[in-house]
């Protein structure tokens, strides 16, 4: 078991140097444009050229590609991401509690769908077939289908205008509910679809037969003989959905102004502000493999016969 | 919105001889969701085809004068802030939903498939090394692939397209893999290898009939995934810039104008939703015509 | 609740003319059709006939657990003084497992795959004894020892997929005993196990029934199950019982064509036969009011009689026990 954490470890890596690579592209490209931005119309053509060479060099650009490369990479190791172009911050502070921020909705939102999700599609599974099932299909192939923008658009106006119920903005944890909703709720709908599919085919199998024949309540066939069987399947989504929110959350920031790193990437891409752009890509993509990682070893623990056929 | 790497669980589905492909013709035209699903997308279709004689007015034209107006008989989904007609800018929306559809398919499709097959029916290295490749582009969520893609190339409407197209890759990628694995080892296929047939002859000639289905099935879900980014891409501003017709740029003043100006939102949104729905409908009705067990 | 006299007067169970169907597009399909059969208290009664005769279907029936849409239509089950079919879903399964329980043709899909042996054993004790996790788990470990699993206290801590077939049948056995019920349904317990095995588990049934005391209700199609096994063996033919006998008076004088036919298909050592012996035809749907048997059957043309396709032929009682339906045996 412990060989099959290590060798998961080891096939992260060159995963991380491709992420760092990618990332490192973005500030490859037309750096220039920062800067224009920045003295837009403020210089002439000639002061302008003069500016861009002084940035390139200040940033290291008129080195070889592969210098940079790891110069960057050993700026990353050490903890040094660069420095806003727009606002000359380092990236790490800029980063720093709006990290936390985004896990914070990531999280909130995933307990909402893991919970919606779950829990519809096992009664849809259970009550197949009769009006509770095909009405939670339907509602969850809407959620498929609704722009979680547009859906958080419509909470808001709902919630906010017609029940006068949640302040529209604000901070702290009243604020999380409204974006956690709206990215939980879009989120259940494919978790509540293979919850439903793979209960029913939980529920098939013979040993459910067989422990109805034990004269076990139907509660206990449900919840503890078909559930943990179906479990592989909707783990198996929910570990890819936390990305998916993880993704989400970004617009849903930006909509409900949750000043996570969403927010500030899509800033930061609006702005041309590559430093920014990278450090939160980076950040993002390996949070979102660590997470892939532990959800993968969380399988060996759910299905025994994992361990066994691994190969 | 969100994304998920399907399964690439709708395999090894034997290649359609003449007689089953009009058996699943049949059984399709008598699905009912397959009606509705490719009932709307017929009718984007024809209004994208159509627009310039069905609207009534120029998508484009500004006029301040009757900006922000709310639905009437002149106006049927209002007006929005620069006074610009919405119906006939959703109506001129389904081409670029459509275009968005085709390229974003097109670009994962193709490299997809092609990096699939040569993973699967390549030598170990190449398959190694496509595999890392895939890897790396899916330790990005798929939103932030999106996002990184669009900081290299820049926001504009094209690169949004490509920027989803590329995202879209790993999954055709896999399934397309996937297939080619399980194929491979049919007997058949050991049979034209000994009788001496070409590589690439195997590679078109068998295993690529056996993978369409299933990339169809495939598709008709990925796509609108593709589409929802997109959409969400123009609604921040990343994408499709103004004055397009887009229906997530027409989504941009959203947030200001919901309160008092509800139509300029709910046209647009349903407008993507509608159209999302038919196509996940069209899919499932795809799948359940062409595998029923997974039903 | 120990029983010395087999097959006592008053029957355990009785199935009085049951009648299960199964809805579908061609209309009801009886796959239990007036079946009439009796087990007494810790007798073991096999139930013999050809695939699709609805032996199984009897089996589900008597424990309420046919897959809808399919149901009891009709007819009377009674276990000592209570009609199963009347009792509501609740009393129904307080009686399986503790009064009656059953084991199913694949051993290894009838065990859930993430709990542990032991675990699926223990469950019964907690649940409807109200033990406590280790007595449980100790009766448990018990159980399997009974059954013959070696090295019991690891084997309880294994999962289903770490076992063989033989294995997970004696698991079966172990925990549908564990209750001690009074009666035991085997559907096809050994046709999904090697035929080395197949002796040893059989062995075990008896051993472990006889023990306890439990009647055994053995559905197989193999005459040679229950020939090892049964005291009394009822024959079934498209949803009702055809001829039901103690076991050596059924195989040394059968006088239904029936249960002839299936005896004489029995290839014996010595013999030898250009072909197999067989029984022309199929099993019919049913659909006519005489002698569902009376297609195929030889003896109703040698004596060329009439009425076997017009009137089904009542149970009469056998000149050396139990019951025959047949025209052609009466005459």
């Amino acid at each position: 078991m412990s060989t099959y954490i290590l060798r998961r470890l080891l096939l992260t890596v060159p995963v991380v140097i491709g992420i760092l690579f990618t990332t490192f592209l973005i500030k490859a490209a037309i750096p220039s444009d920062a800067v224009v931005t920045m003295y837009q119309g403020q210089l002439s053509e000639q002061d302008a050229s003069k500016a861009i060479a002084i940035m390139r060099h200040k940033y290291g650009l008129d080195r070889p590609w592969y210098m940079q490369f790891l110069s960057y990479t050993e700026g990353v190791l050490t903890g040094n991401l660069g420095q806003s172009i727009r606002t000359r911050q380092p990236v790490i502070k800029e980063i720093g509690y709006r990290y936390r921020n985004t896990l914070e909705l990531t999280f909130a939102a995933f307990l909402v769908a893991l919970t919606v999700g779950v829990v519809s599609g096992v009664v849809a599974a259970y009550f197949k077939d009769t009006w509770l099932d095909i009405t939670s299909m339907t509602v969850s192939l809407f959620g498929i289908s609704m722009p979680a923008f547009f859906f958080g658009l419509v909470l808001i106006m709902v919630v906010s205008v017609w029940l006068r119920w949640l302040p529209v903005i604000e901070n702290g944890w009243q604020g999380l509910i409204l974006p956690a909703l709206t990215l939980g709720l879009i989120e259940a709908a494919p978790l509540a679809r293979v919850a439903r599919s793979s209960m029913v085919e939980a529920l098939g199998r013979d040993y459910i037969r067989a422990a109805r024949a034990k004269g076990m309540p139907e509660s206990v066939v449900v919840l503890r003989h078909a559930l943990p069987n179906a479990l592989l399947s909707i783990v198996t989504l929910a570990g890819l959905q936390i990305g998916s929110l993880f993704g989400g959350a970004f617009i849903i920031e930006v909509i409900f102004s949750w000043h996570g790193i969403g927010e500030l990437a899509v800033e930061a891409i609006q702005w041309r502000d590559f430093t920014i752009t990278q450090g939160v890509i980076l950040i993002s993509a390996t949070t979102y493999v660590l997470i892939n990682l532990v959800v993968d070893i969380l399988y060996t623990w759910i299905d025994p016969r994992i361990v066994v056929d691994k190969s | 919105m969100s994304f998920t790497t399907a399964e690439p669980s709708l395999l090894a589905l034997p290649a359609a001889a003449a007689g089953s492909r009009r058996a699943t013709l049949h059984a399709l035209l008598h699905n009912r969701t397959a009606w509705i699903g490719g009932g709307v997308l017929l009718l984007i279709i024809f209004a994208a085809a159509f627009a310039p004689w069905i609207v009534p007015y120029d998508p484009y034209r500004v006029d301040p004068i009757v900006r922000l107006q709310p639905p009437s008989l002149a106006h049927l989904f209002g007006t929005d802030a620069l006074g610009r007609d919405i119906f006939s800018r959703i109506v001129y929306g389904t081409r670029l939903f459509l275009l968005i559809c085709a390229i974003a398919a097109s670009i994962a499709a193709s490299i997809g498939v092609t990096l699939g097959l040569l993973a699967g029916s390549g030598p170990a290295w190449l398959d190694m090394l496509i595999m890392r490749l895939i890897d790396v582009l899916l330790a990005f969520p798929y939103i932030l692939l999106v996002l990184a893609v669009i900081a290299i190339l820049g926001p504009s409407l094209w690169t949004a397209m490509v920027a989803v197209g590329i995202a879209g890759i790993p999954g055709y990628a896999r399934l397309v893999r996937a297939e080619v694995l399980s194929v491979r080892s049919l007997e058949y296929v050991e049979a034209m290898r000994a009788a001496g047939a070409g590589v690439w002859r195997i590679r078109l000639g068998t295993i690529l009939p056996n993978v369409v289905s299933p990339l169809i099935v495939y598709g008709t879900f990925a796509t609108p995934l593709a589409v929802l980014a997109a959409a969400a891409l123009s609604f921040l501003g990343l994408g499709a810039q103004p004055p397009a017709a887009e229906w997530g740029a027409m989504l941009v003043n959203a947030r200001t104008l919901m309160f008092t100006a509800w139509w300029t939102v709910a046209a647009p949104g349903m407008a993507i939703f509608v159209a999302i729905l038919s196509l996940n409908l069209l899919g499932n009705a795809l799948r359940d015509v062409l595998d029923p067990r997974s039903r | 609740m120990t029983c010395s006299t087999r097959g006592a007067a008053e029957p355990l169970l009785r199935i009085e003319a049951l009648r299960t169907e199964f809805p579908t597009n061609a209309g009801p399909v009886r796959a239990v059709d007036g079946l009439d059969l009796t087990i007494g208290s810790g007798e073991i009664l096999g139930l013999v006939g050809e695939s699709g005769c609805g032996k199984t279907v009897t089996a589900l029936s008597v424990l309420g657990l046919v897959d809808r849409p399919g149901r009891v239509t009709g007819g009377a089950i009674r276990f000592g003084e209570t009609d199963l079919l009347a009792l509501p879903p609740a009393r129904m399964a307080a009686i399986r497992g503790e009064r009656i329980a059953m084991i199913f043709q694949q051993p290894r899909g009838s065990l859930n795959p993430v709990m542990r042996i032991g675990s699926q054993i223990a469950e019964q004790f907690i649940r409807r004894r109200a033990l406590g996790r280790a007595e449980a788990w100790a009766r448990a470990v018990a159980l399997l020892r009974a059954v013959g699993i070696p090295a019991p206290e690891s084997g309880a801590r294994a999962y289903p997929h770490e076992i063989s077939g033989g294995q997970a049948q004696r698991v079966m056995i172990a925990i549908a005993l564990a209750l001690e019920p009074q009666l035991l349904i085997a559907d096809e317990p050994t046709t999904a196990l090697d035929v080395t095995v197949q002796a040893q588990v059989l062995a075990l049934l008896r051993e472990r029934c006889r023990t306890l005391g439990t009647a055994l209700m053995l559905v197989t199609h193999d005459l040679g199950v229950v020939a090892q096994l049964a005291d009394r063996v009822t024959v079934m033919y498209a949803g009702h019982a055809v001829e039901t006998a103690p076991v050596a008076s059924l195989f040394a004088r059968p006088m239904h064509p029936y249960t002839q036919g299936l005896l004489a298909a029995i290839p014996r050592p010595g013999e030898n036969r250009e072909r197999l012996a067989e029984i022309p035809g199929s099993v019919a749907l049913a659909t006519q009011t005489g002698c569902r048997f009376a297609a195929r059957c030889a003896e109703r043309t040698r004596l060329h009689l009439d009425r076997c396709e017009n009137e089904m032929p009542p149970l009469v009682p056998r000149p050396d026990g139990g019951m025959v339906r047949c025209w052609a045996a009466q005459s």
